[in-house]
């Protein structure tokens, strides 16, 4: 199907936005390599087949603002400007990660970049996110918050409560929920009482909105719309993208869940193939851009692994650190 | 509370005048919202209700600095201190009121999970300048949920700080304190000792976290207590002192950070360790301080230390039956006897 290409996205930026897109694809594939290796250690919950959500709605964003992530956060936070090298030499808990090696995939966090946290508590970034847009609009700024989160903290309590406290203080943050279909094995369609999320806005009294996920132009326009309405004082709105893990839960999972027709027809609805056939056919880039453009992503990640392997261990001396400030 | 006042002034005052131990943390937040426009208030009714709060702690201060900055929220605990900890990521410094410390149940998760935790899991690069506020404890007929004291829940997680102030210069001091404190406090008050009046001094006036303070001088045993213990601990001395034996009382108030070196100083002196709280006995502060101090001390101790706590169940309606349920001054008198006989 055609997609739209908004005026307001330069030629700069949608190669911009394809190179992240990338970036994250590869990442995460290397991140599951390291964990199958044994390099890496606790769990990886890949990106893979999601990249349109993050990289289309922190393209609608501005540098100060802000975003809370989930567990499987690597796409949001490459999306926002993190830094591949520091994260991967996170994901080997190097003394040279975000974290300084301890936090981990799950805790990834970049606040100069407005990456306030991956987090591992399942809608545990949705009350985060609102109190960031309070802060915002306490201390006079126009900065918005883009909460990214899964359709299985459609069901957890702090969604509703933050949700009525954001539309009653009119917060500027944008929910965003990737809908990805399963929490763990709990089929969306059947663990959520509604079949299209989006209605529960309905009852918060603000805009809710549906959108293709695997469409990255299409999640940009919904989060820009979003995002101006909330920095124009209009308040909070809900962004369900309708997309899809290809892999499992984390790399563990059974996959007993669901069968390989589903995962090879969302497959073919591939958001990276589908963004650089859009931007081939408009001629915003040609087929040798984009074969240019994976080879230079694909240097940087191996740039990365290869920082994050030659990184030090932290000292056992910081294990004590950085409790109290 | 018709207690005589309770000396407790450790610096210099600039100016002393007689405040309730609500005025006290009134003033607190005042002074605070005024010299810093980061800092603002949020909680259930801490705005419109009689003018402020239902204890009174955070009256007139929306006259002062308007609904924006004291902040009535909706009855949503966890989303009371998960804004609260965005907020205090994102540059603010948030007291967040909780009516009840018992409601801190439905919060745990933010406070446990999030607040303690940001800035180790981020490797020290967050600061959450967070107060989490509310009142604890018994006496009032409040009955189960809404009469436990629960500072052991707080202590026990690495990454919070808790207060447990006993007297109302102590309230402004330490509020202050934990205001300014790049950490998330758990600055837990007591229900029963709002209306306690006592010396308060004007203006900037500071207690450091982690600085125990010495509430009575004795030589025969040494009490620690948490809250209302400390005053059931002076009322005790005073009967004990009819019979030549001087308790120590030690008020820890800030039970993270601990300040073990004035407890084991007065129990090197005494020999005697008592220690004192309304909160459960099974698993409760008194434990770890006990601990505490028989690693430290061991050879100063001249008899087992005592735990003089709730009984291990819920706290019941029945004015005597919660009495029974909570340690009382007459324990204090009876346990300390037997101690020094």
């Amino acid at each position: 199907m055609a997609i739209e290409i908004p005026a307001a996205l330069t030629q700069e930026q949608l190669r911009a936005m394809l190179r992240t897109m990338l970036t994250i694809r590869q990442f995460d594939q290397r991140a599951l390599e390291l964990y199958r290796e044994g390099v890496m250690r606790g769990s990886t919950h890949p990106y893979i087949g999601m990249e349109a959500v993050a990289v289309g709605a922190c393209a609608a964003l501005h540098p100060n603002d802000r975003i809370t992530s989930t567990h499987r956060g690597h796409g949001h936070c490459l999306a926002k400007g993190g830094d591949p090298r520091l994260m991967m030499a996170e994901l080997l808990g190097k003394a040279t990660g975000y974290c300084k090696g301890k936090g981990g995939s799950m805790h990834i966090a970049d606040l100069e970049a407005g990456i306030l946290g991956a987090n591992g508590i399942v809608g545990g970034g949705i009350g985060l996110a609102a109190g960031a847009a309070l802060a915002a609009q306490l201390a006079g700024r126009d900065d918005v918050t883009v909460c990214f989160f899964g359709d299985g903290a459609l069901n957890q309590g702090i969604l509703h409560e933050s949700a009525n406290l954001a539309a009653i203080w009119k917060l500027p943050v944008v929910f965003v929920c990737e809908n990805n279909q399963y929490a763990m094995s709990a089929r969306a369609d059947k663990f959520t009482s509604v079949p299209d999320p989006t209605v529960r806005a309905t009852a918060y009294g603000f805009p809710g909105v549906g959108c293709d996920g695997m469409d990255v132009l299409a999640v940009y326009r919904a989060v820009a719309d979003a995002a101006a309405r909330a920095r124009a004082g209009g308040g909070p709105s809900l962004i369900v993208c309708v997309t899809y893990r290809y892999f499992g839960h984390h790399v563990g999972d059974p996959l007993n869940y669901r069968d390989k027709a589903e995962v090879d027809a969302w497959r073919r609805r591939d958001p990276i193939e589908r963004f650089e056939q859009t931007l081939i056919g408009r001629g915003v880039l040609a087929a040798a851009d984009v074969e240019q453009l994976r080879g230079e992503v694909a240097g940087e990640i191996e740039s990365a692994v290869a920082f994050a392997k030659a990184s030090p261990e932290p000292e056992l001396t910081a294990l004590m650190e950085d409790v109290y400030a | 509370m018709s207690r005589p006042l309770i000396e407790t002034t450790p610096t210099a005052p600039a100016g002393i005048r007689s405040l309730t131990y609500a005025e006290a943390l009134n003033e607190a937040l005042r002074e605070e919202m005024r010299r810093d426009p980061r800092v603002f208030v949020l909680g259930e009714d801490v705005a419109v209700w009689g003018g402020g709060g239902i204890f009174g702690v955070t009256k007139g201060l929306v006259d002062e600095f308007g609904p924006q900055r004291v902040r009535d929220t909706p009855i949503s605990e966890e989303a009371i201190a998960a804004v609260a900890i965005g907020a205090a990521v994102a540059g603010a410094r948030p007291v967040a009121e909780f009516m009840y410390v018992d409601f801190m149940g439905l919060a745990m998760e933010p406070i446990v999970n999030q607040a303690a935790k940001i800035r180790y899991m981020f490797g020290g690069k967050a600061r959450v300048p967070v107060v989490f506020r509310a009142q604890q404890g018994a006496g009032r007929g409040n009955a189960a949920q809404h009469s436990q004291s629960l500072e052991a829940w707080f202590a026990h997680i690495p990454g919070l700080k808790v207060v447990t102030p006993s007297a109302p210069a102590d309230a402004k001091g330490l509020l202050i304190s934990a205001i300014r404190d790049d950490n998330p406090v758990v600055f837990l008050e007591h229900k029963a000792l709002y209306n306690l009046r006592g010396p308060v001094p004007e203006g900037e006036f500071t207690i450091p976290l982690g600085v125990a303070d010495r509430k009575r001088e004795g030589r025969h045993a040494t009490f620690v207590g948490v809250h209302t213990m400390v005053h059931k601990a002076l009322a005790a001395a005073e009967t004990l002192a009819k019979e030549g034996i001087e308790l120590e009382v030690i008020d820890p108030r800030s039970l993270v950070p601990f300040d073990l070196d004035t407890v084991v100083a007065s129990v090197r002196k005494t020999g005697r360790l008592v220690v004192g709280h309304e909160a459960y006995e099974r698993c409760g502060i008194g434990a770890e301080i006990i601990t505490q101090v028989v690693t430290a001390a061991f050879d100063a101790l001249d008899a087992p230390p005592l735990r003089l706590c709730a009984k291990n169940v819920p706290i019941p309606y029945n004015a005597g039956l919660e009495a029974a349920a909570l340690p009382q001054a007459e324990d204090i008198v009876t346990a300390v006897r037997r101690l020094v006989a």
